[in-house]
């Protein structure tokens, strides 16, 4: 074969096509980059918009102090769970807060694992979204104990009773489940900001501030062998965080598949509600991530590749979970149970139709506009979807919990779940919890890792082309 | 200086005193609020301080001549007044404490005994059935015949039924024996065996065999 040299446009084309998207916009230099991300906290005054959220979500914390006060005065008679519905919202916003929860821990750990680079710009703040989103759904197993004083009976503690909770229950597993995946999220997210928070001790005006952040920052000084005990530990931390991607969510469905009723007894369970956890976790990421990047200017960090790469994403979950729906019905037919049959035509074509189709639509059909690359970079359509899919994901929730149980196996039983006031000011209430502790991260912490981010940095790259010229012209 | 280097050692601290703290706190709920420590040595002061110590160590009375209902119900009686009154008509008559016996007989008014040995009100419990198992009275209520003033000697705790409940055979005696106190023999556990068989004793663990 005839060698020859390639040609200008070949070479380019070549460059091109083997070269990476870039991970940050601009021209940036590291110190600007630094106070970019820090603005939000060192800014003197809060800004207004951040104070009206601040007083919208506190109100919504109120309102959840007020219905759970009352809850636990009359007892869960005020919810409208009532016979053959015994689960209803509480469980439903359990497993939909835990959802959101596991698109922070997939991007802190499995995304670190496998190299992708980009997942610097977004980890911090989707790992605070972990944090507060499990701290809200571990709220309502407490709620619906009935007798809340006695959540110690969760723990295995030494006790007179010579009892132990019972290991064969899934509620356990669940206890287990979402103690762990708590305990080492918030390690998770604490070991990567110790080296923020020593960068926040340096910067801070007032003593009480420096005090605090450096507690907190560990005596942190940026030594080499801080630097490598922190790259261990960090990698370590990924390492037991990763299996808890998968194993949080297949326990919470573990709920419904280990027992036997139909609708519930499904072997799909586990991967069909990791897939659908990570699908509605992302899509909450992507509706914090869109304002916050308008908001404070991150959009050189987070940018439209970001976006285009976290609608994959959606679109790849969402198609799984669309397999999903549609193997159970499959399955349903191909069991021959005719209580199977029952249970999954009742759900598509029963009273609560409604919420099928409204969970089918939002989690299956809207993110398949993400076909189209247009679509992926496109921020409005993004974020009208990005809200559509977890609106889907919840009636996902309702419609596996609610319309399972409706239809009881003595039709005489039968009956139409109706939620209460207190059911629907309880879950929206947890979003003033969530949003409280959100608002406070972004005006305390860096929502953004300021160390790590400097190493996807365009100025970062060894075969860094501006390199020189830059470096001359700072002389 | 903002930051002493002594302060380093405040991180380290801070997590060992935490989780030191965290199961201190397991310990002190686990030992010093169970009933071991709550309610072992409980004596309440009865309205008149009947001496057991007298009536069943030294005078040799049987348990069953008071508490005459533990063969047959699931409530060991407190005696009426009437019981006591079978001698006291006759014994110690001048006595302060046994004048206020014969004021209650000739009033009509009971003596408000105090309970000394409670379980809650959710856990069920016979008499009848352990007597008949032959389980002595001591194994629960210690020995009677040296307290002057009654007092709980054993837990009563959920665990510690259990704990006999689960490995009976040291506490079962021959049914003959059961209210007396001083009954030993050279290998109980071979003769609960042998008399677990023999009767066949049960001691279930079901939830509800004490919570009905």
């Amino acid at each position: 074969m005839e060698s020859r040299q390639l040609t200008v446009d070949e070479l380019a084309y070549l460059s091109d096509a083997v070269s990476r998207p870039k991970l940050i916009d601009g021209e940036e230099d590291f110190e600007k980059t630094t106070e970019v991300i820090l603005d939000p906290i060192t800014m003197p005054r809060a800004p207004k918009w951040w104070l009206i959220v601040l007083v919208g979500a506190v109100s919504g914390l109120l309102l959840y102090g007020v219905s759970v006060g009352y809850l636990f005065y009359e007892g869960t008679g005020v919810w409208g769970i009532s016979h053959p519905v015994v689960w209803g919202y509480a469980i439903i916003n359990l497993v939909w807060w835990i959802g959101i929860g596991h698109a922070g821990t997939l991007i802190s750990a499995i995304l670190f694992l496998a190299r992708q680079r980009w997942r610097t710009s977004i980890n911090r703040f989707a790992e605070a979204m972990t944090i507060f989103a499990v701290l809200c759904a571990v709220q309502f197993p407490l709620l619906h104990l009935g007798r809340p004083w006695y959540a110690y009976w969760f723990f295995p503690l030494p006790n007179q009773m010579g009892m132990w909770p019972n290991f064969r229950s899934p509620l356990l597993w669940d206890f287990f489940a979402f103690s762990t995946y708590f305990t080492i999220s918030l390690m998770f997210w604490y070991v990567g900001l110790v080296p923020d928070l020593a960068v926040l001790r340096d910067r801070a005006k007032s003593k009480v501030k420096a005090m605090v952040y450096g507690f907190f920052a560990l005596g942190w000084r940026g030594a080499n062998r801080h630097w490598q005990n922190y790259e261990r530990a960090y990698l370590i931390l990924a390492g037991i965080a990763t299996p808890l991607v998968l194993s949080v969510h297949s326990v919470v469905s573990f709920d419904f598949a280990v027992s036997q009723l139909p609708g519930w007894h499904t072997t799909i369970f586990p991967p069909y509600f990791v897939a659908g956890a990570i699908f509605s976790g992302f899509a909450l990421v992507l509706t914090l991530m869109i304002i916050a990047r308008e908001v404070y200017g991150f959009k050189q960090m987070v940018t439209i590749y970001h976006i285009d790469t976290m609608n994959k994403f959606l679109l790849a979950t969402g198609t799984m979970v669309g397999y999903a729906y549609t193997m159970e019905f499959f399955i349903a037919w191909y069991s021959g149970n005719e209580y199977e049959r029952f249970a999954f035509v009742n759900r598509a074509f029963g009273p609560y139709a409604w919420a099928y189709w409204t969970m089918f639509s939002c989690n299956v059909f809207v993110p398949q506009i993400f076909w189209f690359k247009k679509m992926r970079r496109h921020i409005a359509v993004t974020f009208v979807v990005s809200i559509l899919v977890n609106i889907g994901m919840w009636f996902e929730r309702f419609v596996i919990i609610v319309t399972s149980l409706h239809r009881d196996f003595l039709p005489a039983n039968w009956s139409y779940y109706i939620p209460t006031w207190v059911d629907i000011a309880t879950y929206v209430g947890t979003f003033g919890l969530f949003f409280t502790f959100f608002l406070l991260f972004l005006r305390y912490l860096p929502a953004i890792a300021i160390s790590e981010i400097k190493g996807i940095m365009n100025k970062a790259d060894p075969h860094y082309k501006g390199y020189t010229s830059s470096a001359s012209s700072n002389r | 200086m903002l930051f002493p280097k002594w302060l380093d050692k405040l991180t380290p601290i801070f997590l060992w005193g935490g989780i030191v703290g965290l199961l201190g706190v397991i310990f002190v709920f686990w030992y010093w609020f169970s009933p071991k420590s709550l309610n072992v040595g409980y004596q309440p002061e009865q309205p008149i301080p009947y001496n057991h110590q007298l009536h069943v160590g030294q005078l040799g009375l049987d348990c069953r001549y008071c508490h005459y209902t533990v063969e047959q119900a699931a409530h060991a009686a407190i005696p009426p007044t009437e019981v006591c009154m079978n001698c006291h008509t006759l014994v110690k008559t001048n006595s302060e404490n046994i004048k206020k016996v014969a004021a209650s007989y000739e009033n009509e008014e009971p003596i408000d005994w105090v309970k000394v040995h409670n379980l809650p009100d959710y856990a069920y419990f016979n008499h009848s059935r352990h007597v008949a198992a032959g389980v002595g009275c001591v194994e629960c209520h210690g020995r009677i015949d040296q307290m002057e003033i009654v007092y709980q000697a054993e837990p009563l705790s959920m665990g510690w039924c259990l704990e006999c409940h689960r490995n009976p055979a040291g506490s079962i005696r021959p049914v003959e024996f059961v209210t007396d106190m001083e009954w030993s023999t050279e290998d109980p556990v071979a003769l609960g065996h042998s008399l677990i068989a023999a009767n066949n004793i049960k001691a279930r663990q079901d939830c509800n065999t004490c919570h009905r």
